[in-house]
């Protein structure tokens, strides 16, 4: 038995935001200690790490996800303001960006219709749910405006967010041996290319190779957004009057 | 560092209100990124604060997504009950999707260069 003493620092401590946030730092930290350990394997992507520890604490806490975002909100608002940082990297990319406008457009539309068409079509061969493919039809694109398009569509928008999330994450991992088996080295393309499929976690991992690959990776992010918001509901109008 | 944050923020709160205003299809970030970026463009630099915030936070940019993640636990039911049709959607998706990009961009900057050596000839 937990002595009293204990029990109620606990539920002192459980209340409060303090607590949730220091071992979301901590969790992440933990995990991206090991990632840089390894040489930044990407295999060992600190986000599913982390979430995975996190996720078992508070099931074995018994600590509801809304107790533990009361904490973890102060991590997820800098998601704001970093979105708004990718203009920097980026402006510093601007000549080589101005020297490229017609591949990246055209890598664009060739990343975006991929993803809406080939997750689509797997999901239906495979026999998932309407509700379920209504809400991976955006899972490329950047949380906001993905939960966004499938509320339109009348899909789950949170379970969009982890659909995207999941993505971010399998792009984050796969990009390298993707990237690699197709002899692609230029790291703005590299970096494009995992932005347009893999938004902010695909950034994520492509800043942490080369600051040239995560400016590209940002401006595939923003430009698959706006493309997908548009593309999505004229793609699902389209196959609902079949 | 301070007054990098501000600027950032400042920007975010501008883009959020465009959005409001004009019902743009956008999330308020993403237009405060693209106004920052013009701003740049008229300024000609990057402010040296700015940049040294920028990277700080863009180097632990996959920190900001863990809160968003962990609510996995709160969908355990239905993603259990269609884990092979989603996993396998997804994976196979984004594969596809990073070939496609990569192998289009790839493409279009060869035949690019190649228009421009047969122009200088």
């Amino acid at each position: 038995m937990i002595p009293p003493r204990i029990a109620d620092i606990w539920v002192y401590l459980s209340a409060s935001p303090l607590l949730w946030l220091t071992i979301t730092l901590i969790a992440y930290q933990a995990a991206y200690w090991v990632y840089a350990r390894a040489g930044f394997n990407p295999l060992l992507n600190p986000v599913p790490i982390a979430i995975v520890a996190l996720v078992a604490a508070l099931k074995a806490t018994g600590t509801a996800y809304s107790t533990y975002f009361e904490g973890a909100q102060f991590v997820h608002f800098l998601l704001g303001p970093a979105t708004v940082a990718l203009a920097i990297p980026l402006y510093a990319q601007f000549d080589k960006l101005r020297k490229l406008l017609m591949p990246l457009g055209g890598a664009l539309v060739a990343g975006s219709v991929t993803a809406i068409v080939s997750v689509l079509a797997i999901g239906w061969a495979l026999g998932a749910s309407d509700a379920t493919l209504l809400s991976l039809v955006p899972k490329s694109v950047t949380a906001p405006i993905a939960m966004g398009i499938t509320e339109k569509l009348g899909g789950i928008p949170s379970l969009t967010a982890v659909l995207v999330i999941l993505t971010g994450i399998s792009g984050a991992v796969m990009a390298k041996y993707v990237l690699d088996a197709l002899r692609i080295r230029d790291f703005s393309v590299r970096g494009f290319a995992i932005g347009v499929a893999a938004h902010g976690i695909g950034t994520a991992r492509a800043f942490q190779v080369s600051e040239e690959a995560g400016a590209f990776a940002g401006l595939g992010m923003g430009l698959n957004g706006l493309l997908t918001a548009v593309l999505v509901p004229v793609a699902v109008g389209l196959i609902r009057n079949f | 560092m301070l007054g990098a944050i501000t600027t950032l923020l400042v920007y975010q709160l501008v883009g959020e209100v465009l959005v409001h205003f004009l019902a743009l299809p956008v999330p308020g970030p993403v237009v405060g990124m693209l106004l920052l970026f013009l701003s740049l463009w008229f300024r000609g630099s990057i402010p040296d604060g700015l940049h040294t915030t920028a990277n700080t936070i863009l180097q632990h940019l996959s920190l900001l997504f863990v809160p968003a993640g962990v609510g996995v636990m709160v969908h355990f039911s239905r993603v259990s009950g269609e884990v092979v049709p989603i996993i396998a959607a997804v994976l196979g998706s984004t594969a596809l999707a990073i070939a496609a990009a990569a192998l289009t961009m790839q493409a279009l900057i060869r035949l690019h260069q190649h228009r421009v050596r047969e122009k200088q000839r």
